[in-house]
């Protein structure tokens, strides 16, 4: 790898057009070209999350009304479980690493791939067999598990439902995270340009590197943990089952001593997008770029220590409780000085209100009121009246829909013209937008009023007090997916029929902007040599751009 | 919503809406800023950018500001979570016992009931244990919430302020029917309590005259899967039960048996021997929560249920 200055045997074409060993579907799933694994990861997850966007809409739909309106309560619990499993394992951790890391990670530090070609290839397949078990386990013995994606013990020990094969699929999952993560690790040590220094690496960049150590710290974790269930389940050895002097407090702590980090594999990367879009749009440096890089870190590894704020009435110690509500507290100052660095970045900028900016605000605003109703619930005493009710539910929607997934989709604006080579209709994607953050809001913010009203969550039924907010809220789904299905009709008409990107439309400096679009099979004819910072506009900064 | 249902409930508020004030407050904050450069630097005024690479005094100002107000923040939660963890000595203690779905309170004299019986302003210690998985006790009115895990015994403890009815939620999720595991908590003035604990005036069962049978019924959980009016639930109905034939699955195996004595007290303490076709396999045991006579009055009950 990382030779220098290969002359590309590619000229002209793009990654699309190379020919390889295989043809057709095959030279997508057996290639180790890192665009084409991004792009087998974007469409795998955009799949999982429309099956999981169904399934959210079924629940809002069955709690209209208090009483049964579609669906028995065994259907209820076995979808809000699937709903969260194909969230957060096949679309959220995944994320934006995945996708868009594998496309654009290489590019943006002047590579031609990643360190480790075949074990990326490998990810995705491990990523897609998890998949592929998680669904054949809805249909086997036991039927769709019903734990919730917290799979907590005793229950999860105790349901007859298909836990193990579940389980088992999200075990083969994190490992795909793992080799990913050591992936990027790698990659980003050993195959910057010359000239690009830890300073001059884009932000994404960056986020990526935190992201990775998560990855591979954290994991192995709830890989064990969840071993550990499926041992159980077959044999009854008790670690969990208090009947059997297990402890279900024990399996609480080893589960979320990955999935508390784990939202913060989702957030961190999401943050790396907004802080490469902003300057963009704003025409001007980041603000504060070593912040911002540094602040990352710092979330990754505060963030690992944060995760008992889970279990404050879970019966954990008191000693345990305060330690991880203050650790909990110090976790905010990161989080804030990335939002006031964005903010400040904006200050004399000369901004375009473009589509993947407006979801780039849109994030920092719903983000922040994710970040900051996490930091009300922080707090002991009140945690404890909000624990486990829909306060949360609209806590991690904020968080992650609002934060990741909003980021997300501001990913895919930001970057469809490169990675596609084509250009979606702006003024319609401006509509879906719109439509999608009255829909977000109608839909969440209701949730956080029933959280307080002492509406708990998982409930399949509910009281008749808690009926006005629930049917707020369901007429939000409504408009939610109304604007995902124009954000996605618009997109997908755009990459059939869509008018010929430039190969920098956003006037962006990185150095994915440098090459063509769509990319040739390499990236760079010649690996660039870097010479400053990430965000210096109106200068050339990469002299052998094509085209 | 400021409320004062229990001793509890005004440190909670108060604490929330402090942080949620200042929340609020950075949130507006932001977004101001947000919108305000977004309106004033707009491209189409032709302003051009100009690069700051950043401020060191205001890279400094938004970490130290921040950092003592989250200090504050989680110091006002823990002194409030505090009183929450210290019993005061002369609490009336109730064992709340917790079991897919549904609550059981047993009083210090013995007294068993659904409902959760109180005196207004006298503090209470709630010894929470659960028989089969994790549940927990929330009352929201009263800004209380605990795990209820098997294997060990948790407490929470509140003094409520208010008489009247409130709600008791189970908000950890427990399977099937979690949604139905509610109860309720019944604050009612000390005078009628002392009554209603030394029984010497009949509860309003009694004095609907229910029978014993059917008391324990409700009190054991029995009737959140075991209908009496005919409709079938989790488990069979209990209505016209006994002397009815049903199909059992002794293993794999299916057979036809009636339904007697015999059969009923095994269904109790050995659900999975011969359980009836067509329903889950998910009634647990109970072996050493029913005492010989409890089972006799059930029975008794059972077999007048027509």
């Amino acid at each position: 790898m990382a030779d220098e200055a290969v002359v590309s045997n590619y000229a002209g074409i793009s990654f699309y057009e190379e020919k390889g060993r295989y043809s057709g579907l095959l030279s997508w799933v057996f290639s180790t070209n890192h665009k084409r694994i991004g792009l087998l990861y974007l469409i795998s997850m955009l799949t999982f999350f429309a099956t999981g966007v169904f399934l959210g809409l079924l629940l809002r739909l069955e709690l209209i009304a208090p009483g049964k309106t579609i669906m028995e309560p065994q259907t209820y619990n076995a979808i809000f479980t699937l709903h969260g499993v194909i969230m957060i394992f096949l679309f959220i951790i995944p994320g934006l690493a995945a996708p868009f890391g594998n496309f654009f990670l290489p590019i943006l530090i002047g590579a031609k791939d990643v360190f480790f070609p075949r074990l990326n290839l490998l990810s995705w397949w491990l990523f897609i067999s998890g998949a592929i078990l998680a669904i054949i386990s809805l249909f086997t013995r036991g039927g769709p598990i019903d734990t919730g994606w917290t799979f907590y013990a005793p229950y999860s020990i105790k349901t007859g439902t298909n836990v193990s094969l579940a389980v088992f699929a999200v075990f083969l999952i994190g490992f795909s995270s793992i080799l990913t993560g050591l992936n990027f690790l790698t990659t980003i040590h050993r195959l910057r340009a010359p000239g690009m220094k830890w300073l001059r690496l884009p932000l994404f960049v960056w986020s990526l590197y935190a992201t990775g150590w998560i990855q591979i710290l954290a994991t192995p974790i709830i890989g064990i943990t969840l071993l550990l269930v499926i041992l159980e389940r077959f044999f009854g050895v008790g670690f969990f089952d208090p009947a059997k002097g297990g402890d279900p407090i024990l399996y609480q702590h080893l589960f979320w001593i990955y999935s508390h980090p784990a939202v913060y594999i989702m957030i961190i990367p999401a943050m790396g997008v907004i802080s490469e879009i902003i300057p963009v749009f704003a025409r001007k440096t980041i603000f504060g770029y070593k912040a911002i890089a540094f602040s990352s870190l710092a979330i990754a590894l505060v963030g690992s220590l944060v995760w008992g704020h889970h279990m404050f009435v879970s019966g954990q110690s008191y000693t345990a409780d305060w330690i991880f509500s203050l650790l909990t507290f110090l976790v905010a100052i990161p989080s804030g000085i990335k939002v006031f660095n964005w903010v400040a970045t904006l200050y004399k900028g000369s901004i375009e209100l473009a589509t993947p900016l407006l979801y780039a605000l849109s994030f920092i605003f719903l983000f922040s009121i994710g970040g900051l109703s996490g930091v009300i619930q922080s707090a002991l005493a009140v945690n404890v009246h909000l624990h486990d009710t829909y306060w949360i539910v609209a806590h991690f929607h904020y968080v992650m829909f609002g934060g990741a997934g909003f980021a997300f989709f501001a990913a895919l604006h930001h970057w469809f013209p490169k990675m596609f080579g084509r250009m979606y209709n702006r003024r319609r994607a401006k509509w879906a937008w719109f439509i999608l953050f009255i829909g977000f809001n109608t839909l969440y913010l209701p949730m956080f009023i029933l959280g307080w009203q002492g509406m708990p969550r998982r409930y399949y039924d509910y009281l008749p007090q808690f009926h006005t907010g629930h049917l707020i809220s369901t007429i939000g789904s409504w408009i939610l997916v109304s604007g995902l299905i124009l954000m996605f009709a618009n997109l997908i008409h755009a990459f059939f029929k869509g008018v010929k990107a430039d190969n920098n439309p956003w006037g962006g400096s990185t150095l994915e902007w440098q090459i063509a679009s769509p990319p040739p099979p390499d990236n760079f004819d010649q690996i660039p040599l870097i010479e400053h910072g990430p965000y210096i506009f109106g200068t050339q900064i990469f002299a052998d751009s094509r085209g | 919503m400021i409320s004062g249902y229990s001793n509890l409930a005004d440190t909670v508020s108060s604490v929330f809406l402090f942080i949620g004030g200042i929340c609020v407050a950075l949130l507006v904050l932001i977004t101001f800023f947000m919108l305000y450069f977004v309106i004033k630097y707009n491209r189409k005024k032709n302003i051009p950018p100009v690069n700051i690479e950043g401020n060191t005094f205001l890279e400094i100002t938004w970490t130290i500001i921040p950092t003592i107000l989250v200090l504050v923040m989680f110091y006002y939660g823990w002194t409030g979570y505090k009183v929450m963890r210290v019993v005061p000595e002369d609490a009336m203690v109730v064992k709340v016992t917790a079991r897919m779905w549904s609550w059981l309170f047993e009083y210090e004299n013995g007294t068993q009931s659904d409902v959760l019986n109180l005196p207004v302003g006298k503090p209470v210690k709630l010894l929470l244990s659960s028989q089969d998985v994790i549940h927990s006790f929330y009352i929201p009115a009263f800004r209380i919430k605990q795990d209820v895990v098997p294997g060990m015994e948790t407490y929470a403890w509140f003094t409520p302020a208010e008489l009247g009815p409130y709600d008791v939620f189970c908000a950890e999720y427990c399977g099937l029917r979690h949604s139905y595991m509610l109860a309720k908590a019944e604050v009612m003035p000390e005078e009628k309590f002392n009554e209603w604990y030394s029984k010497e005036i009949p509860t309003e069962k009694i004095a609907k005259k229910e029978p014993l049978g059917l008391e324990l019924i409700k009190a054991k959980g029995c009737d959140g899967c075991h209908t009496r009016d005919g409709s079938p639930l989790l488990g069979p109905t209990f209505k016209g039960v006994f002397g009815r034939k049903e199909k059992v699955l002794t293993g794999t195996k299916e057979r036809e048996i009636m339904v007697d004595e015999e059969y009923i007290r095994k269904s109790m303490l050995e659900p999975m021997a011969d359980q009836v076709a067509g329903f889950p396999p998910i009634m647990p045991s109970q072996k050493g929560l029913l005492t010989e006579a409890e089972i006799a009055e059930i029975i008794k009950y059972l077999k007048e249920l027509k």
